[in-house]
């Protein structure tokens, strides 16, 4: 019979932040056609920084589209049918950066192999492609053990969240958000709890979401398995 | 109650915990702040706030000012048109005041400046000084305030001989910015929300401001606040009011701005803005000195609905500055304001003034809906255009320069 891990030999959970800083690339696209090329060849930080960056940048909790390719494809160059396409792309959908590029590039291509005439934008709405870089440090909580995860949860910053949630999946070799993996280390008794963070939509939605979502599915597990 | 603890009291106090937590990453090292004057415009502002901030959290903080003739400023005035697109031939003679002004400011400030581990340079006017500090130890930074998408190309390609060798650039948006061979950091503008123009103040001096220019206060207001100039579209925003007061005869408009020493034009504007409003007694022109910022922020929070209905527009901080008083902003889809103005949530987006009386129209009588907005509106300054966050991704690139970020790195 498998033995359940001692916890008291398990490091206690490191809680980071981080900050994104935009960079400007000076590469830029007026038409479907210049997008597709640039797409080509852009560094995979940019992909990353137009369907993730979003969340830690300016904008909106409830935004019209969910990565900046579909908002430009329905603003810049009002194109309603390919911007429905872009928006529905899932990253979390793809093994890696370079999968999500072809699934890009094949969805504009699709589109411009149907339009009688490239889509254009107006000059001062041309696609300016960004990318980000990312400073993490420690905020020097720790969470000892899973109990005190509905109480700090809740409590954790925006960019403790993009961490530990969002850039925790491109940064381990497993693919898992960081709180799952250490929740592992405690053998069987979370498996239920992993499971149940696995399900949480982590694109279609806000940090702010993920943050409620997870504080509350927490809660809710440890109750069940206090009482 | 020190500075930082009012910022968080307004901020929160999570978001003033991230600056302490980023400034241990930068402890010991030691800041310049250079530009060309301690008072007046934009960029004086910002650093008369960000300076101390950056002290308080216990950065090794100073801002210095670069010094120059008459000549100089005129040099320094035509770049920046020029680089706005304006087609300004620069004589040799000035630019040769430039550059001798830069190099005798050099000889007072080298010693601090190649001791510095940061130097940030804001706008072209001190510019050269990184070329004449060439025992410079530490990160250069050309921080540019002002839109170049489209410079006239000689001033730009002068220029660019000095700007060429800096660590690095930031720009207000990416639209706004020249390739270079260094990283372009992306840091939107903010605003202040405890100086005079965004501190909350009191009903009753809201109301006494109304007064004073004879406006009821109990009846709706559209204010515009912006200098009189044909980008900001003062024509257009009175036949948009002309238009829902057909459905709303109570509305007044209140037109308030000043005039730039520098703009002939806005003397013409402001006369044909006149005309435009002559029949009308609720169209309210205010003509605001220099420094009527109390005046300019009870205004912003009398009012019902702010307009910004340009057809040009740099990032538009007039806009932040109403949202943060909670207001619904209607905007010309244009430059800055399509990062503030979120269509349907945040305020709406327009295209003429047609679009403009449409959607006061609607918000005059979904009062629900114009609360609702202005609501938004205001988390969404409080969110991402304060001072705290400029400071934040001031400090984050400082972070990143200093420790040579590629892509990320993970400290502490």
């Amino acid at each position: 019979m498998q033995e359940e891990p001692n916890s008291q030999t398990i490091l206690p959970f490191a809680v980071k932040d981080c900050v994104l800083i935009a960079i400007a690339t000076g590469i830029r696209a007026q038409n479907l056609r210049e997008l597709r090329d640039r797409l080509v060849t852009v560094r995979p930080g940019c992909i990353y920084y137009h369907f993730w960056g979003g969340l830690l940048l300016p904008r909106f909790e409830e935004p019209e589209f969910n990565n900046d390719f579909a908002a430009w494809a329905r603003h810049g160059l009002h194109d309603y049918v390919l911007a429905e396409r872009l928006a529905v792309i899932d990253p979390t959908d793809f093994p890696d950066i370079e999968t999500l590029r072809q699934e890009l590039i094949e969805v504009i291509e699709k589109r411009l192999y149907e339009s009688e005439m490239v889509p254009w934008s107006k000059a001062d709405q041309q696609f300016y492609f960004k990318r980000s870089k990312i400073v993490v440090f420690d905020t020097k909580k720790r969470i000892v053990e899973p109990k005190m995860l509905s109480n700090v949860l809740p409590a954790l910053s925006v960019g403790s969240i993009f961490y530990h949630f969002i850039d925790a999946r491109r940064r381990t070799p497993e693919g898992v958000d960081d709180f799952s993996a250490w929740l592992v280390a405690f053998g069987k008794k979370y498996a239920n709890l992993c499971k149940e963070i696995g399900t949480i939509d982590l694109y279609f939605t806000t940090l702010s979401e993920i943050r409620q979502r997870l504080a509350r599915l927490c809660t809710a597990h440890l109750e069940k398995e206090g009482s | 109650m020190n500075e930082l603890e009012r910022y968080a009291e307004v901020a929160g106090k999570d978001v003033i915990e991230h600056l302490r937590q980023l400034t241990t990453l930068l402890r010991g090292k030691r800041v310049i702040h250079v530009n060309s004057t301690r008072e007046g415009g934009g960029v004086a502002e910002i650093l008369g706030k960000l300076v101390p901030l950056m002290q308080q959290l216990g950065l090794d903080t100073t801002w210095e000012i670069i010094t120059g003739s008459e000549d100089f400023f005129l040099c320094t005035k035509s770049f920046h048109n020029a680089l706005q697109g304006n087609a300004i031939d620069i004589p040799e003679l000035l630019l040769n005041v430039y550059e001798e002004t830069n190099a005798q400011n050099a000889e007072r400030l080298r010693e601090k400046l190649e001791a510095a581990d940061i130097v940030f340079i804001h706008d072209p006017q001190p510019a050269p000084l990184l070329k004449l500090c060439p025992n410079r130890n530490g990160k250069w930074i050309w921080r540019c305030h002002i839109d170049i998408s489209r410079p006239h190309r000689p001033v730009w390609k002068y220029l660019q001989n000095y700007i060429n060798d800096y660590d690095a650039s930031i720009f207000s948006l990416a639209d706004f910015s020249q390739p270079l061979p260094h990283d372009i950091f992306i840091v939107p503008p903010s605003i202040d929300p405890l100086s005079e123009k965004n501190i909350d103040i009191a009903e009753d001096e809201v109301a006494s401001v109304y007064k004073e220019f004879g406006l009821d206060p109990e009846l709706p207001i559209i204010l515009q606040v912006s200098r009189f100039d044909r980008f900001k579209d003062p024509l257009g925003v009175i036949q948009a009011y002309k238009l829902a007061k057909k459905f709303t005869p109570s509305l007044q408009l209140v037109l308030a701005g000043g005039g730039a020493k520098d703009d002939p034009e806005g003397e013409v504007v402001l006369e044909e803005v006149r005309v435009a409003a002559a029949d009308d007694p609720d169209i309210h022109i205010l003509f605001l000195p220099p420094g009527a910022d109390r005046t300019i922020n009870a205004l912003q929070r009398g009012a019902d609905i702010v307009l910004q209905k340009s057809l040009r527009e740099g990032f538009g901080l007039t806009v932040t500055e109403a949202m943060w008083k909670g207001k619904p902003v209607i905007g010309g889809d244009v430059g800055g304001i399509r990062l503030q103005v979120i269509n349907h949530y945040t305020g709406f987006l327009v295209h003429a003034p047609e679009g403009a009386a449409l959607r006061m129209r609607y918000l005059l009588s979904h009062r629900d809906k114009l609360q609702a907005m202005g609501h938004k509106a205001r988390e969404f300054v409080r969110e991402n255009f304060l001072i705290t966050r400029l400071l934040r991704d001031y400090l984050s690139l400082m972070v990143v320069l200093i420790y040579g970020v590629e892509e990320r790195i993970e400290l502490g």
